[in-house]
């Protein structure tokens, strides 16, 4: 884990906006269409040969950012810089060229390959596009070592996605991904569709690629479980914002945000059952159209206070290379005994 | 043990889909034994047959599928001699099981109350017979239903269809309706599987407080072995349509017999084993057709022999404890 000065990835001030379309109806009517800010001013950063977890619940905006840094989703505001360079000011042809160092795994391996095309096609698309290989023979060549190396082989060239299994298919994404040789890959919860056993097979393959190659991860997964085991460090997301972010070490043994505290004891654990003090979160995520004002998590807080229902927090160092954005960290509480406490009463 | 102890005993039971391809044979010979009171864990990946095992004792296998032998006996009666229309008193009154997928398994076009009164209607017999008093206790009945699984003001959501409530709530709702008639043992496929973890904490600490409440027996569905150590009294391991180890959650994975329980467990990520390499199991789920009588499990085995190329069959490992592997016997019978 070394840390060299200049990221690789750096976002700063992130956000992407989905706007409804207006309506004569609705202007008549005088309703505004809805805008939801699924990312909402995200900054950090990812260092060359890192694994960066974000981890968040359904509908916290993961996604939305891995993809916006891709600009797949096209971001509203902010800025992403790729070693150096601002691919938010990339011209179209500028950033197809970006995207052969830039590259994703998706997370639905039925979904994510066209059922017409042949593996061989699948693969090999990155490498005319980017005008990678010359002559048919020479696609098929490479798709074939990059096969390999991910555990299929030549034999599978000339066959549909429909006849593999679903961790057989997550290969061919991650073959296709890497074939153009990338230096960095969102891997937006590669593992999350897989039975356990093939899931354990494609982290091991992943993590062993990243060794090989020298590729820098961002990883998305709403499993602890998998963040906590492959990333060097960890950024939670709650409602489009990251609450907490710092070594996966320090934020997972000594969570300081109370939604990070709670997600943390809500994982069932295999090695000691029953031995957290279980926080029971009220409610669920509020929905996106309509986030609460002040500290987005107020709604659901055990710890909160007036003030964390007027003003949003601002982010702040606990520790090294550790931060996070709650009103009462200077008091160093902690979930889990103010709701034992409250139950003792 | 007292016979009477055992609320549901499965024995022996196959049941196999006739494709193209051949014979299926998703669950092959499968004993189960459900205790009153009791939640016991079921756990596979996918094709393990676990869904299909418990499809099978509420009598839910269509065409192309069947129940090729085995008893299932639920109270000391024989569900599978029963009639159409015999099994269908007894499922839901004193057998309810709730599906994965709370979207699909909801009708969309009913609101929940309506889906609720139905439930109700048909097994509810403490009941007023019929008239206004009936519709009034079912509403009643109804209302109760949704506070026990945490919904909200229920008596304004009774109206509402299954697209207004989130995934959280939905499973709520699923398990009230299993829940409305009070059965004895309520199965609970991969109840939160779709689920973020905070929502899924709440719904099995909900399915655990009702236990507990009202005294019914659970089998809880899982792929997820965390699941099953907070949540299980004991716990089943399936693999290719057999049980491959079965015994007391804790004794099951604090020391795995079977060397599939082993690799599960090995697989599983874990923020404490960072920087160690996981011990992935290799390979994959063998096809269910014209397999050879030999392990299920020999293909992926680290421990595999020449011993192994022979059928198992379940063997005692300890009290209360059953495992499906031949290196066990020799260790057990030297």
């Amino acid at each position: 884990m070394t840390s060299p000065a200049k990221p690789l990835l750096s976002v700063e001030n992130l956000s992407k906006v989905y706007q409804g379309r207006q309506t004569l109806a609705n202007r008549l009517a005088g309703v505004r269409p809805f805008s939801v800010r699924a990312v909402n001013d995200v900054s950090f950063e990812v260092r060359r040969g890192e694994v960066l977890g974000l981890i968040g619940e359904s509908g916290c905006g993961k996604s939305t950012l891995g993809r916006a840094v891709l600009r797949l989703h096209e971001p509203t505001a902010g800025r992403v810089r790729f070693d150096g360079e601002d691919v938010t000011a990339l011209s179209a042809g500028a950033l197809k060229d970006m995207r052969r160092r830039m590259q994703i795994v998706f997370q639905d391996p039925y979904a994510s390959l066209n059922p017409r095309s042949t593996v061989a096609d699948i693969v090999g698309l990155p490498l005319r596009l980017h005008g990678l290989a010359k002559t048919t023979q020479e696609v098929r060549e490479t798709v074939a070592r990059i096969l390999e190396r991910v555990g299929l082989n030549a034999a599978h060239l000339d066959r549909y996605p429909h006849q593999f299994s679903g961790g057989q298919r997550q290969r061919i994404g991650i073959a296709r991904a890497l074939i153009s040789h990338p230096e960095f890959i969102v891997c937006d919860e590669p593992v999350s569709a897989l039975d356990v056993s093939i899931q354990a097979q494609i982290i091991q393959l992943l993590l062993e690629l990243k060794d090989e190659m020298g590729l820098t991860y961002l990883f998305i997964s709403h499993d602890i479980s998998v963040i906590g085991y492959l990333s060097d460090r960890v950024a939670v997301m709650y409602l489009g914002e990251i609450v907490e972010m710092g070594p996966t070490d320090d934020v997972l043994a000594r969570p300081r945000h109370p939604y990070t505290q709670s997600l943390m004891s809500a994982v069932p654990d295999v090695d000691a059952p029953g031995k957290h003090q279980r926080v029971r979160l009220a409610g669920e995520l509020p929905s996106p159209l309509d986030p609460p004002k002040g500290c987005k998590f107020h709604t659901r807080c055990p710890l909160a206070i007036d003030v964390c229902r007027r003003e949003a927090p601002i982010s702040e160092q606990v520790a090294p290379g550790h931060q996070a954005a709650c009103h009462r960290l200077s008091e160093d509480l902690s979930v889990r005994e103010t709701a034992a406490g409250a139950q003792a009463r | 043990m007292s016979r009477n102890e055992n609320l549901l005993e499965v024995d022996g039971l196959r049941t196999v889909f006739d494709t193209s391809e051949g014979v299926v044979r998703a669950v092959d010979g499968v004993d189960v034994t459900v205790r009153r009171g009791e939640c016991l864990g079921v756990v596979g990946e996918s094709g393990s047959g676990k869904s299909v095992t418990f499809s099978s004792v509420m009598g839910l296998v269509r065409s192309p599928g069947r129940i090729e032998s085995g008893a299932i006996r639920f109270e000391g009666q024989d569900l599978t001699r029963l009639s159409t229309r015999e099994m269908r008193a007894i499922r839901g009154r004193d057998i309810s099981m709730t599906m994965q997928d709370a979207l699909t398994a909801l009708n969309p076009a009913l609101t929940v109350g309506e889906q609720l009164s139905e439930m109700l209607d048909a097994h509810d017999d403490d009941l007023p017979a019929r008239g206004a008093a009936r519709r009034r206790a079912i509403r009643d009945r109804s209302v109760e239903m949704l506070r026990l699984v945490g919904i909200p003001s229920p008596e304004s959501r009774l109206g509402q269809y299954p697209h207004e409530f989130s995934g959280g709530m939905r499973q709520r709702i699923m398990i009230a309706i299993a829940l409305a008639p009070g059965p004895k043992l309520l199965i609970a496929d991969e109840p939160t599987t779709a689920l973020d973890v905070t929502i899924q904490a709440q719904v099995l600490e909900l399915i655990s407080d009702i236990r507990a409440r009202l005294g019914m027996s659970v089998v809880l569905i899982t792929h997820d072995l965390g699941v099953v150590a907070e949540h299980c009294d004991r716990v089943m391991v399936m693999y290719a349509g057999q049980v491959v180890e079965e015994g007391s959650t804790v004794d099951v994975i604090s020391n795995p017999q079977h060397p599939y329980t082993r690799g599960l467990l090995g697989s599983i990520p874990r923020l404490s084993l960072r920087g160690k390499p996981i011990r992935p199991i290799q390979g994959q789920v063998p096809n269910l057709v014209g397999l050879p009588p030999q392990c299920r499990f020999y293909s992926r085995c680290p421990e595999r022999t020449d011993a192994c190329l022979q059928s198992v069959e379940m063997r005692s490992v300890g009290p209360d404890r059953r495992a499906r592997c031949i290196a066990l016997t020799q260790e057990e019978v030297a």
